[in-house]
This record gives structure tokens, C-alpha cells and sequence, in this order.
């Protein structure tokens, strides 16, 4: 395909969009008009115009393949017979599954609640500070970086060269520096995942610093004084004003960082590709879906207990929708 | 056969650009919630008609139904002869000016008054006349090409009043239009919407909470009471002849005085009423239902309170509170429950402990039966 | 209050500290790419930050270029091309000694041949004696190599790598799945604010459960629609407009749920004031709503856009790993697979690649900060 062929195929894309909508309410403006008792007739075509596009999306990318999903999980490799929890008893029984599962649950421990505490640090530090905002802004550039760009990066920092050479990575040049032997980080057992994670901390940390410090703002200020001229110390206001004062947004942020985290899959994809026992849910889902020809049945199982993960979450969202509706 | 009423409800309109609004057993509810129960209103053309009542009363529901804003559960309400439950805000030929004024921040204030034109499709020379006749007539010709953030708030509400004379629509609704106002803005808009309803000759219906700009703009005011009409009449009937309790106490400022009461005794066209204990007064007020020994509720308004001097039926009270307005003085008296209020004139040398003698002209009273219903 | 406070001079101290952390992995990261692409695999990149000493080995021409000259034979020439910048600042003939001499100094070696040597490397080896052998002899420098930086890593990734093209496609990808999404969002959230019908509520409540449902949920099922809708259509089962699609999905609950927080703010009063000037829910869309939400677009922009352009699994799923259709993540992560130890390579393809969200991060900051911001404050 040539560029320009792309480019027209682009715009032609964005424009069936634009066209449809326009076209639809240009038409229904015209014939709507022209009977007075249609008002409500011509009202519900409206809202029919209006959601059918996003309906059929949502149906088809989100709706339907949650029960396609939940009913493969039950059927073979190629979906066609039933084979009842067949799928789910290899999953219990397979090594590399519970070796994702204890990763991702390391991961889910580790990541949010590291993200949170260091974005909670550093805006408080930074808010007070001249320079804080640059800090800030420095801070919080990794959030625009793929996690794949983050994994080129942090190659630098974790690259490994034998004991006779010049090491080029970071980390290992301190270590030698200081008189150690240098390590191939990413092949340690067990201790890899954290050098995965640390990059995940890295680019989330600016995430929750920028939740963090919209929030500080909104603290008001008479009531930090009251606190001081009560004779309060920085350190206890941040102990019993802030802290309680952002108990939701703590909550918010580190929900936010769990679900990204669950999903997690690129840094480790491009890293080690699930090797050296560093796989994860998402890994090996992807790995089913294309091993020996793809085997829906297991990928799809991987992706449910991935799903199960979120369910607290997303009935606590619905939970406090409903509240909010309430009112 | 159609044609033939459309042409002649064309015409009509043609005629005659204002028109009479009929609700008859209008019902609402929001869920459970009856907010308008059974309201049957006829609001005469031209006539400025202000739906007044305290907040949840349902005027504003009342206003929205008629600008076909909102649903109308059960009843009709025509304008002009023509039924509008079931016509969109447009086909209804009203326009609404709106408490938080409404502006689309993102247009000029001419662009504001034109939106409704260009959306009829009118020509370019019809909308610019339209727009700076308007313009004239509320004095902001200054301001078309502004947005409206760089307006205070005054001349907000004029845009949004102009953008409803720009329509030349039949009915003009007001929904507490002046409300987001400081004070002295509101006394001179409040002149302004009088003149401008003189000017227009159109039919006006206002929605308030305040009874001083009902008093003031109204031919006619309906006060609502939780969804029901409560009472239906002049600004000075419903001054001086209020049907209930409600109305009485809600119609005047400072509040109408209520002190609880007994029948002494009934004639066949006066009915004879205790005092607090310390007095008693004749009042040429009937009411069938009532018998002797019956508890009644005396109302009196603060500026018919006569202090030291003549008056029918008088007592002894103590001053606790005195508020020097300049041209009256408020004198807060003792009694059971709430404090009675009386007015007095601007330089009185009645002091807080002072004891006074009070008073009123029993015709100046009036007499609420235990339901609240007033003696007639 | 006091201004500079022990607690205040440690706060800006673990501030500093926090931000160094931060920054060094992507400077070193910018650092290597202007590197020259052989010093790049045998030397940290901190190196080439200062001026340093490096200790090199040169051998001088042999025989066939000396020239005789005042009764010498001199063989005369440049130890380095000039272009580099280095000075030297000691020599040695031998490696038991390679700071031997200093500039300036005439090294005489065991066959009584002198030497002399300027700091930009030129050097004037001479002898009484006619030169005899083939191979010149050694020389031990110690010289200051100043930072040297070079775009060659650039042009050599841009046009030879198909890094360009794979630019070029993931724009082809990211701008139609953030517009598409836009479009079709803002007219849902538009309904689902602002029109009253029949299971709002319901609908309302599946786009925030769709909220936390994880892509990998959807991604088998979608696989299979997409090669059934190939093979019945005779068309290819990966393709630009499937991706598209792919990412709308992905991007619709969020995309709806962050416009309908922006809806709701706007005065209900202005969108009645609306009706009854006339407008139908089609022309307060285009006229009153489209116009305000400018800045809630820009936002939603930056996050969606940004999302697609850092994708890796969709890009991987749902298009062929071909040039004319392979994104920036898919190709670093081959070249991270096939070519990982090409620094050069590497390291400028993943700059190449961060090049728009670097622009968008420092150009756009505020809307995307206001975005990330309203998306987490739920309600």
C-alpha cells in the first residue's frame, strides 16, 4: 500500500463518520419539521441516529465478546466442542500458569501501591518547592512514553557485558564501579520481575503525581491554617489532614494503576518475552492465541481470570455510579 | 379542509400577536412525586400574571409545562385557542428568559439575540433589524459585539431578555429572571420589565419567590401552595382579602402577625375574639363552620399595628428588639412563639425595654379558622 | 516563616533526587542516539558526556611513505582524522610507559628514529637511516576527547531501517482511531446526557463496566469476527480499518464516559434556552455543544491519540507484521528481538518513535494533565 494510498483510505475512514451523522440529522431536520405531532416521534429517531454507531461498536467489541470469550473458555482450541472445564483444569495444572498468576499478583502488589506512595511524595515536595513544577513536568514525562520506547530505555540501564568488558549499562557500571561483578539483571529468578516493575513505577509515578497534586490543590487552604495556627507540625498536618483528605483520591489512583497493571503485557513483551520465569497473564494469553495455531480455549480462560481481577473493581465503580445517581 | 385552519389560525395570530393561556386539571408528577395537582389557571392576553410561592411549590414546574420543557402528565394547556401538550418549544411561539440567564458563552451577545432567528432561516437584513431594535429598547447597543463574560450581570439579563424580544413570540416566561441580581440592580430592572411589558403589549407570565416584585409587576398574581393554587387575584386583594393563612402570610413584608386566638362569642355579622388574654376585639368577619370556644388565628400586618394610639382592641407589650430603618421602625414585641412585629414611625423614641401600648383597627384584621381558611 | 529551613533544604534535596532518577534512563537514552554507532556498543554513554581521557594505540605509515628532507628520511602523517576534536596530551612508544613524553618532547626509539608529535595527532618521524620496514611502529596516546555528537544515527534509521515507513503507518493508525472515536462518542455522550429515552440508565451503567474490562477479553472473539469477515468477503482479515475499529472499541467507554463528565457540567438552563430558540438536538450539537467542548476535546484527544500511538498488542493482533502496515512499537520490539545489538539502531527508532508524544507532552501539557485528571475523578 502506498502513502498515499493511506492517506486517502485515512480520510475516507474519518469522513464516512462525518457523513453519516450529517447526512442523518440533515435529512431528519427537513422532514421532521413538517408534521407538528411527530415531536416525539421525531425525537426518538433522533436519539436512534445518535447512539447507533457507538451501539453497534460497543456491542460488537466489548458486549459480545465477554460471553463469545466466556462461552470459548468452555470449548476446544478451534471453539467447535464443547469440552466442559477441561481448559480451566490445564490452567490449574500448568506450570507456566501459576508461575503468570503469582508474577501478576507480585506485580499487583508492588507497582500501585509504589506508584501511589512515590506520586504522593513528590507532589507534596514539589508543591511547596519553586522549582516544583519543572520537577513535576520531568516527573511526569514517561506517562507519554510507550511501554515498549520505556523497555529501549531502560535496555540501557540493565544491559549486561561480560566481567572483561566496559559495561554500557548503567547499573551494572555503578556495580562495577563500586567493586562488584556485574549481573545480567533480567535473568535473576524471581528478582527480574522488580527491574520490570521499577520501569512500570517509572512511567505510573507520573500518573499519580498529576491526580495527586490536582487534589492538593483543592485542599483549602484556611483549613491547613486553622491547622498551624492550632500549632500543628508539617509533618502531622500531612499525617491527619492531608492524608485523610485524600483517602478517595488514593483509592482512585491506585484502582487506576490496578487495572493498567492487570492488563500489563508490552514491557515484559518486549524485555524477556515471559522468559526467565518473568511471564504474565497477558504474556501467556498471547502466547496461546498464536502457539501451535492458536487455542482460543486456553487464551480464552487466560483472559477470564484476567477479567476476574477487575470484577471488584468494577462493581464498586457501578456501586458508587449508583450512589452518585441517587442523588 | 386543513388549510382552512391553518389559514385561519394564521390569521389570528396575525391579528392578534398576543394571546390567552388555558390550564385546565393540570397534573405532574416527577416518580412518585405529585407536583402539580389538578391546577386549572386562565391567564388573560397581554396581562402580566406573576406565579409566586415559596421554593418546591412547583411555579417553576408550572412555567416549564407551559414553554414545553417539560411533559404534562394529565390536562391540557392550550395557547391561544390551541392545545400545546404534545408541540416542541419552537411550534409554541413563546420565548423564556432564564434565572442563570442562559447565555451561550461562546457567542456575542448579538450572535445570542440573532440564534433563534437564524435558525428560522430569516434573512440577514430581517435579523440585524430585529437584533438592534431590541438592542435599543434594553439600551446595550453598546455591547452587541461583546461575549457575554465581559458583561456584568445586569446587562446579561438584558441580552437574555433581548433575546427573547428579538422572537416576537406571543408569550413571554420569565423563570426568576432577576433573582441572580444584587439588590438595587433588581428594583431598576424590575422598573425596566414594567415599562418593557407597557412597550411590548405581549402576554408575560413571571415565576418568583419574592412577593415584592409579584406586588410590584403583577396584574394579576397566583400564589402556589405544594402544587395547589392557593389563591388567584390582584396584588391588592390579595393584600387585603387573603383566602388562607398561606396567602396572608406570604403576601407582605414584614410578615403578617399571627397570634393564636378563641371565638368569645358570634353574632350574625361579627365575630368577637380574645386577645392574648389581655383584650378583645370585635371583627365584622364570618364564617360559618366556626363556633364559640373555637381556636382561630388573628392576622394583623405589622404596618396596620397601631403603637400608643387609638385603636379597638389594645394591649401592653414589652419591646425587646428595635430596627431603625430610617423611614419606619420595626418594634419587636413579646409574645408566645414567634415575636410580634410592629411598625412605627422612622424617628420613634421607643427603646428596647420600654413598655408600649398596641393596637389595631378591626377592620385592618383578619380571622383564620384552625384549617386556615379565612372569615369572610 | 522561615525560607530556607533545614526540613525545606532536605525537601528540594529528595526533590532533586527523585528527578535525577527520573530523567537519566530517557537522557541516556537521547544521549546514545547522537552517539557515534561504534562507540555506542563499547563505551557507557556517560562518557561522552565530558571531556575525557582516552588511551589509544596508533601505528605511523611504513617505508613507502618516507621522503627525504635536510638530511633526514621522514616519513610524515596523522595518527586521527582532525574532524574529532581530541587533543593529546602525552605519548608513549612503548606500553610499558605511555606517558612518556609530552607534547612538544622528541621520543627517540632503540633505533635511534625520533619522533615528534603535535596535539591534533600529526607527527614528523624521522632518521638518519633509510626506513626499512613495511609497518610503521607503534605510538601510546593519552588525549582529551571532547562530547561528540552526531545525527548520522537519524538519517541511517529514518530512510535504511523502515522506521519512516513504520512512522508513517502508525500515524495512519492513531489519528483515524482517535477521531473515529470522537466523532461517534460525542454524539453518544451527547444522548446520554442530555436526551431522555428509554434504558439511558442501563446503557449508562454497561459503559462503566466497560470501563475496567480488559482489552484480552475481547481480543479472540474479535480475531475470529475479522478472519470470518475476510474469508466471507474475500478481503484481508488485517487491515487498517479493522484496527481502527479495534481501538474505537477499545477507546468507546472511556472516550464517552470523560465527554459526558464535560456535558454534564454545562448548564442544563442553556440547553433549554436552546429548544426554545428553536434548535433541535442536532443544531445545539453542532452550534452550542461542539464549540464549548473544544478543551474536553483537545484532552480527550491527547489520551486517545497517545493510546493508540503507544499501543503494541493491537497493532501486533490486528495488522500484518509487513512494512506497509507494521507500527512503531511492533518494529522496535523486532528490532529488539532480531537486531538488539544494534544500539544505534535501537536507540534512535525508539526516540524516532517518542518524537510525537515527547511534542504533545510538552506542547499540550495542561489538556492532557486536565484529561488524566478528569478521567481518574470519577463522577
Amino acid at each position: 500500500m502506498t502513502i498515499l494510498n493511506l492517506v486517502f483510505i485515512v480520510f475516507l475512514g474519518i469522513l464516512f463518520f462525518i457523513t453519516y451523522f450529517h447526512i442523518s440529522n440533515y435529512i431528519l431536520d427537513i422532514y421532521g419539521n413538517k408534521t407538528l405531532k411527530r415531536y416525539n416521534f421525531e425525537n426518538s429517531i433522533r436519539v436512534i441516529i445518535f447512539i447507533t454507531p457507538a451501539f453497534i461498536v460497543l456491542f460488537i467489541f466489548i458486549l459480545y465478546p465477554v460471553f463469545e470469550t466466556i462461552r470459548l473458555s468452555f470449548y476446544d482450541k478451534f471453539g467447535r466442542e464443547f469440552v466442559g472445564l477441561y481448559n480451566y483444569k490445564w490452567a490449574i495444572n500448568d506450570p507456566e500458569f501459576r508461575r503468570s498468576i503469582l508474577n501478576n499478583l507480585v506485580w499487583l502488589l508492588v507497582v500501585p501501591t509504589l506508584s501511589t506512595f512515590f506520586g504522593l511524595v513528590i507532589a507534596n515536595l514539589a508543591d511547596r518547592i519553586w522549582w516544583g513544577s519543572i520537577a513535576k513536568s520531568i516527573i511526569f514525562m514517561p506517562m507519554a512514553i510507550s511501554f515498549v520506547g520505556a523497555g529501549v530505555i531502560w535496555k540501557f540501564i540493565y544491559e549486561y557485558r561480560g566481567p572483561e568488558n566496559t559495561q554500557i549499562g548503567l547499573l551494572n557500571a555503578i556495580i562495577v564501579s563500586l567493586g562488584y561483578e556485574p549481573q545480567a539483571w533480567l535473568t535473576i529468578p524471581m528478582w527480574n520481575n522488580f527491574f520490570l516493575m521499577a520501569i512500570m513505577i517509572w512511567i505510573q509515578t507520573g500518573l499519580a503525581l498529576v491526580i495527586f497534586s490536582a487534589a492538593l490543590r483543592s485542599i483549602p487552604k484556611e483549613m491547613l491554617e486553622a491547622a498551624r495556627i492550632d500549632g500543628a507540625s508539617e509533618l502531622k498536618i500531612f499525617f491527619s489532614i492531608i492524608i485523610p483528605y485524600l483517602e478517595q483520591t488514593i483509592l482512585v489512583i491506585w484502582t487506576l494503576i490496578t487495572i493498567i497493571v492487570l492488563r500489563i503485557f508490552d514491557i515484559i513483551f518486549a524485555m524477556t518475552n515471559g522468559e526467565w520465569q518473568t511471564g504474565v497473564l497477558a504474556n501467556l494469553m498471547y502466547d496461546w492465541m498464536f502457539r501451535g495455531g492458536g487455542d482460543s480455549g486456553r487464551g480464552s480462560v487466560l483472559a477470564i481470570v484476567i477479567m476476574i481481577g477487575v470484577i471488584p473493581i468494577l462493581a464498586w465503580n457501578l456501586y458508587k455510579h449508583r450512589q452518585e445517581q441517587k442523588i | 379542509m386543513y388549510d382552512d385552519v391553518f389559514i385561519h389560525l394564521k390569521d389570528r395570530s396575525k391579528e392578534d400577536e398576543v394571546a390567552d393561556i388555558n390550564i385546565n386539571t393540570v397534573n405532574k408528577y416527577f416518580g412518585d412525586v405529585h407536583v402539580i395537582k389538578d391546577v386549572s389557571l386562565d391567564i388573560k392576553s397581554q396581562s402580566f400574571t406573576v406565579l409566586v410561592g415559596p421554593s418546591g411549590c412547583g411555579k417553576s414546574t408550572m412555567l416549564r409545562m407551559i414553554a414545553g420543557l417539560e411533559d404534562i402528565n394529565s390536562g391540557t394547556i392550550s395557547i391561544d385557542g390551541q392545545v400545546v401538550n404534545d408541540l416542541p418549544p419552537k411550534q409554541r411561539n413563546i420565548a423564556m428568559v432564564f434565572q442563570s440567564y442562559a447565555l451561550y458563552p461562546h457567542m456575542t451577545v448579538f450572535d445570542n439575540m440573532a440564534f433563534g432567528l437564524k435558525l428560522e432561516k430569516r434573512s440577514k437584513d430581517e435579523i440585524n433589524e430585529r437584533v438592534n431594535e431590541a438592542a435599543r429598547i434594553l439600551q446595550i447597543e453598546d455591547y452587541l459585539q461583546r461575549k457575554p463574560k465581559q458583561l456584568s450581570g445586569g446587562q446579561r439579563q438584558r441580552v437574555a431578555i433581548g433575546r427573547a424580544i428579538t422572537r416576537k413570540p406571543k408569550v413571554f416566561l420569565f423563570d426568576e429572571p432577576l433573582s441572580n441580581l444584587d439588590a438595587a440592580l433588581r428594583v431598576q430592572m424590575r422598573v425596566e420589565l414594567a415599562k418593557l411589558h407597557n412597550e411590548l403589549e405581549a402576554t408575560m407570565i413571571y415565576v418568583t419567590h419574592d412577593q415584592t416584585e409579584a406586588m410590584t409587576l403583577a396584574d394579576d398574581i397566583v400564589v402556589l401552595d405544594t402544587g395547589i393554587v392557593s389563591q388567584k387575584g390582584s396584588p391588592l386583594e390579595l393584600y387585603d382579602r387573603p383566602n388562607n393563612m398561606f396567602v396572608g402570610g406570604f403576601i407582605g413584608s414584614p410578615k403578617m402577625n399571627f397570634i393564636s386566638s378563641k371565638i368569645l362569642s358570634k353574632s350574625s355579622d361579627a365575630t368577637e375574639v380574645d386577645i392574648m388574654g389581655m383584650s378583645k376585639i370585635s371583627v365584622s368577619k364570618m364564617s360559618a363552620s366556626s363556633s364559640e370556644g373555637d381556636s382561630v388565628t388573628l392576622g394583623i400586618r405589622p404596618e396596620h399595628l397601631v403603637v400608643n394610639g387609638d385603636a379597638d382592641g389594645s394591649w401592653e407589650s414589652k419591646v425587646f428588639v428595635v430596627e431603625k430603618l430610617g423611614d419606619v421602625t420595626y418594634l419587636y414585641l413579646e409574645k408566645d412563639g414567634e415575636p410580634l412585629v410592629a411598625e412605627t414611625e422612622g424617628h420613634s423614641e421607643i427603646k428596647v425595654g420600654d413598655t408600649v401600648k398596641v393596637g389595631f383597627p378591626a377592620g385592618r384584621c383578619q380571622l383564620f379558622d384552625s384549617s386556615g381558611e379565612a372569615f369572610k | 516563616m522561615k525560607k530556607f529551613s533545614i526540613s525545606s533544604i532536605l525537601s528540594q534535596l529528595l526533590l532533586l533526587f527523585f528527578v535525577i532518577i527520573w530523567i537519566i534512563p530517557t537522557f541516556g537514552l537521547f544521549i546514545s542516539s547522537l552517539r557515534d554507532k561504534d562507540l555506542l556498543a563499547i563505551s557507557g554513554w556517560w562518557t561522552s558526556l565530558t571531556t575525557t581521557e582516552v588511551n589509544e594505540i596508533y601505528r605511523m605509515s611504513g617505508m613507502e611513505s618516507q621522503i627525504e628532507e635536510d638530511g633526514y628520511f621522514k616519513i610524515k602523517g596523522k595518527l586521527f582524522e582532525d574532524n574529532s576534536g581530541k587533543k593529546i596530551e602525552s605519548f608513549g612508544i612503548t606500553s610499558k610507559k605511555i606517558n612518556e613524553f609530552n607534547i612538544g618532547d622528541i621520543a627517540i626509539f632503540k633505533d635511534e628514529s625520533e619522533v615528534l608529535l603535535d596535539e591534533d595527532g600529526n607527527y614528523e618521524w624521522r632518521s638518519k637511516t633509510e626506513f626499512k620496514k613495511k609497518k610503521g611502529k607503534r605510538l601510546f596516546t593519552t588525549s582529551l576527547s571532547p562530547p561528540a555528537f552526531t545525527f548520522e544515527n537519524y538519517r541511517e534509521v529514518l530512510f535504511k531501517e523502515g522506521i519512516g515507513r513504520a512512522f508513517i503507518n502508525t500515524m495512519a493508525v492513531a489519528l483515524p482511531s482517535t477521531l473515529i472515536p470522537l466523532i461517534i462518542c460525542s454524539f453518544f455522550a451527547y444522548s446520554l446526557t442530555w436526551m431522555k429515552f428509554y434504558g439511558r440508565d442501563t446503557l449508562l451503567a454497561i459503559i462503566i463496566a466497560s470501563l475496567v474490562v480488559p482489552l484480552q477479553m475481547s481480543l479472540i472473539p474479535i480475531l475470529t469476527i475479522y478472519n470470518d469477515f475476510g474469508a466471507l468477503f474475500g478481503v484481508a482479515a488485517k487491515s487498517y480499518p479493522g484496527v481502527w475499529m479495534a481501538h474505537t472499541g477499545f477507546g468507546l467507554a472511556s472516550t464517552t464516559f470523560l465527554l459526558r463528565n464535560f456535558l454534564k457540567s454545562l448548564p442544563n438552563e442553556m440547553m433549554e434556552a436552546a429548544k426554545v430558540d428553536g434548535a433541535s438536538h442536532y443544531d445545539i450539537f453542532l452550534r452550542i455543544i461542539i464549540p464549548l467542548s473544544i478543551p474536553a476535546f483537545a484532552s480527550i484527544f491527547i489520551l486517545q491519540f497517545l493510546w493508540c500511538w503507544n499501543d503494541l498488542l493491537v497493532g501486533l493482533v490486528f495488522l500484518d507484521q509487513v512494512p506497509s502496515e507494521i507500527i512503531l512499537t511492533a518494529k522496535l520490539k523486532e528490532l529488539l528481538g532480531s537486531r538488539g545489538e544494534n544500539w544505534e539502531i535501537l536507540t534512535t527508532g525508539a526516540f524516532v518513535s517518542m518524537t510525537v508524544p515527547l511534542f504533545i507532552f510538552f506542547a499540550l501539557q495542561r489538556y492532557f494533565i486536565r484529561g488524566l485528571v478528569a478521567g481518574s475523578v470519577k463522577g
